[in-house]
């Protein structure tokens, strides 16, 4: 049980593997490295089974931004919370390359930051840290719900948005 | 390049209180006080070392935050630099509004 | 002013709540402080030398007469009866109790303020000229734009972690009290084709250890793009600024590594997928918040007071401080009143529980209950008629809250420094003192006239000593207080760095040493019309050299 999926608001099993660059892919759903997706392109577009891309912070989508909808997952990760790079990288995906499959946060992720995430349009968080797993279990998150700016989630709604604040 | 060892000089432990966020120093009796004078003073390196590991569990106890060892002076039994001599004793400046 | 309705008491309240459950977390232990204080720093929460140090947002520096007596009260019940005006308009309490802050917040949220974004690697508390929506010289009030910009950057779910804090000013008036040149973006209103609002964009100003000027972007960017293009700028800044060293991490360094033509590109690029999106600015919605801010009910006034003027006659005091302290008003009758937290030989912008309350009152009784503070650290009272400046000035005067000196030597801006700050290398506020005592005689204040003394107790230049016409800057010589003396600096709209003029002083050396400065100047004006700055841009620094390090 260590996938949050944030529709269903309940963590489940994770079907993702995650080989390292120099492994075999396994069967079914697996989730690579960019370089190994610029590497290995055209073999691994043409496999039979679900596809993922990770980028730890730093890295971009630039190159592959065309690509994007060929992955079912993008899992970004959080090597500290604090590094917010991904949250840009989020929107990114969704806005401008409208990606439609899974956003996934890893690593370091902390309850005071899963609001951000869903905005940005985060909807998987796979976190390390023990409290953050019991307060989303437990459903005991207090946050922020109300909002002021758009961002992902929100560019969604139905009937477009003004810049605008809204009630949660 | 050799390090020629410092010499060393007295320590006492001090921290702030987790709670109210006041300066505190640690007493022989393991007690946080505000006092500075009733600091216990280490006047070898193991034994600073030993009050420095004892204050860390305080940390972890979610007793105090961020103690550190300051040096301290055994005569006047208050710090030896302005900055931590400041710490225990207050600005240097009035409290706006005191008499 | 702007009204908070439902929605914003909402956020706040969530706000508290959140942070009530922080605090109770980190009290029980499950958040170690490691993991804590990010998140007590997102609300303005420091670990300061003495005690936690928490600071509070004051949008644009607007405050109510009620939002200031909450502020007297909240120094008298949480605090030990005294707060710090900072140069970024915010308010500094010095000696609060963690576990208390939830409470004292929850007080703050009901007259609507908060810590919310005073400090971390946020989008910070949003400034403006201090004099906006009354001075004569104002083309454009920059506050409806900074409330929006407050509006669009609370809690910005992509930019509440970013490489480092960002500060955004916005000032109308083609004298910029706002030193937008010093800021991560400077926005600078000005009326373009049509006399339609836009703003000059600067990018990647900034003082602390590598203080720089910022570079223009954009002569003149529309009204409506306004947030797109705020935008554009910090997701660049977001994914591009330097995260590996944290006095490498500001939008400036970015700036000046990569180059002002390349951020340029990379930001219009950004601006260009954004503009006329869902973050387009409509002009309803810029007129829904200047309404906000519409002018209270002013009359129509003779442009002078024959009141004023008798009374100044009779009364050597009240027209020296009309003088120094009073600005000229755009209504005619009316005028803007600085005043100065700078009493001589008191800690520069601090203000006890008492004086709040005196403020909060006289702001009632003469301004339409508005005060505002200045990065300058004085508090204003921004729409006073000229018949009852007399009566203000006897109330004021009462409570030390008059000196005639705003603008003059003695109006000197410092950081807490080493009294308070845990980052200090030296103190601040006893140099002030004795500086101000020094000069403390009124008529060769006058005599020296317009003169910008600012103070830093570590190279961080919270007391902006690099844009100070004389700044000194507080270093540590192995454990000894050293202060280095900068000339020439300036942060209005011709902004200058001050250079370094020669070794530091120490403790007892250093008010003798502005002196010296001062009498060099003295000396080699054209006139009494040529002020500091400009003399010292006239004949450079050697001059002042020559006398500081005569014997050296
Ligand atoms: S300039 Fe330095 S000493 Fe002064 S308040 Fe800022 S951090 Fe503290």
């Amino acid at each position: 049980m260590t996938v949050y999926d944030v529709k269903r608001r309940a963590f489940g099993e994770d079907a993702w593997s995650f080989p390292a660059d120099d492994e075999a892919l396994p069967q079914g759903p697996a989730a690579i490295t960019k370089a190994r997706f610029l590497r290995d392109r055209e073999t691994l577009l043409a496999r039979n089974a679900p596809l993922g891309l990770v980028l730890v912070a730093g890295e971009t989508f630039d190159g592959i931004e065309n690509d994007l909808n060929r992955f079912d997952l993008i899992a970004l990760k959080f090597l500290r919370y604090a590094d917010g790079r991904p949250y840009s990288l989020a929107r990114l995906a969704r806005e401008r390359h409208g990606f439609k499959g899974k956003l996934r946060a890893i690593g370091d992720v902390l309850r005071d930051q899963i609001t951000l995430m869903l905005r940005a349009g985060f909807d998987a968080l796979q976190p390390t840290h023990e409290g953050t797993i019991a307060a989303l279990r437990d459903g005991k998150i207090v946050t922020v719900d109300h909002y002021f700016q758009p961002a992902t989630r929100e560019e969604r709604e139905e009937g477009g948005y003004a810049w605008r604040r809204r009630p949660a | 390049m050799s390090k020629a060892a410092k010499p060393f000089r007295p320590v006492a432990i001090t921290a702030n209180d987790l709670r109210s966020g006041i300066v505190v120093f640690r007493t022989e009796t393991g007690d946080w006080v505000k006092d500075a004078t009733r600091a216990e003073i280490a006047l070898d390196p193991a034994k600073a070392e030993t009050l420095l590991a004892a204050a860390k569990l305080d940390h972890d106890r979610n007793i105090v935050v961020e103690p550190v060892a300051v040096a301290f002076d055994p005569e006047s039994r208050l710090p030896v630099l302005l900055r931590e001599r400041i710490r225990a004793q207050g600005p240097t400046v009035a409290i706006p509004g005191s008499v | 002013m702007y009204r908070y309705d439902e929605f914003d008491q909402s956020f706040v309240l969530e706000r508290v709540a959140e942070f009530r459950d922080q605090v109770a977390r980190r009290l029980s232990g499950e958040l170690t402080e490691d993991q804590f204080k990010p998140l007590r720093l997102m609300n303005g929460v420091y670990l300061q030398l003495h005690a936690y140090m928490l600071r509070i947002a004051i949008p644009y520096g607007v405050l109510s007469s009620r939002q200031m007596r909450k502020l007297a009260h909240i120094a008298r019940e949480y605090d030990k009866g005294y707060g710090h005006f900072t140069t970024r308009q915010n308010l500094q309490f010095n000696w609060v109790e963690l576990a208390r802050i939830p409470d004292l917040l929850a007080e703050l949220a009901e007259v609507e303020m908060h810590a919310l974004q005073t400090s971390g690697n946020c989008i910070r508390n949003v400034t403006a000229d201090h004099f906006a929506g009354a001075a004569a010289d104002e083309i454009v009030d920059p506050r409806p734009y900074a409330e929006i910009l407050r509006q669009w950057s609370a809690i910005h779910p992509e930019f509440t972690y970013l490489p480092r804090k960002f500060k955004i000013a916005v000032t109308g008036a083609p004298h910029d009290r706002a030193a937008v040149q010093v800021h991560d973006i400077g926005l600078h209103a000005v009326r373009g084709p049509g006399g339609k609002t836009g703003f000059a964009v600067y990018v990647g100003g900034g003082q602390g250890r590598t203080p720089l000027i910022a570079h223009k972007v954009r002569d003149y960017l529309p009204e409506e793009d306004l947030l797109a293009y705020c935008e554009a700028i910090l997701r660049v800044y977001n994914l591009e600024g330097r995260r590996d060293n944290k006095y490498k991490a500001r939008i400036k360094i970015l700036v000046h590594e990569k180059g002002k033509a390349e951020i340029a590109a990379a930001i219009e690029a950004e601006f260009a997928q954004l503009k006329g999106k869902t973050l387009n600015l409509p002009e309803a919605d810029v007129q829904a918040i200047s309404a906000y801010f519409a002018p209270p009910s002013l009359e129509q006034l003779a442009a002078t007071s024959a009141a004023l003027e008798t009374a100044k006659a009779a009364n050597k005091a009240l027209e020296r401080f009309v003088r120094h302290n009073v600005t000229a008003h755009r209504n005619a009758g009316y005028g803007v009143v600085t005043v100065s937290l700078k009493p001589i030989g008191e800690p520069p912008g601090d203000a006890t529980a008492a004086q709040m309350e005196v403020v909060a009152d006289v702001a009632e009784r003469f301004s339409h209950s508005e005060i505002r503070v200045s990065h300058e650290q004085n508090l204003v009272l921004p729409h006073v008629k000229l018949d009852e400046i007399p009566a203000l000035f006897a109330e004021l005067a009462k409570h030390n809250l008059a000196t005639p000196n705003a603008g003059l030597v003695t109006d000197i801006i410092a950081c807490p420094g080493l009294d308070y700050c845990a980052l200090a290398n030296a103190r601040s506020i006893p140099v002030a003192q004795r500086l101000s005592e020094r000069f403390a005689d009124i008529a060769r204040q006058e005599e020296i006239g317009d003169l910008k003394i600012k103070i830093s107790g570590c190279i961080n230049a919270c007391g902006h000593h690099h844009v100070g016409h004389i700044g000194l800057l507080g270093v540590d010589q192995k454990g000894k207080e050293l202060y280095q003396i900068t000339l020439g600096g300036s942060a209005d709209e011709h902004t200058s760095i001050g250079e370094i003029i020669g070794p530091g002083f120490p403790t007892d050396k250093v008010v003798d040493a502005v002196e010296a400065v001062i009498d060099v100047y003295l000396g080699l004006r054209k006139g009494p019309e040529e002020n500091f700055l400009d003399a010292y841009r006239r004949v450079g620094a050697e001059p002042f050299k020559a006398a500081l390090y005569a014997d050296a």
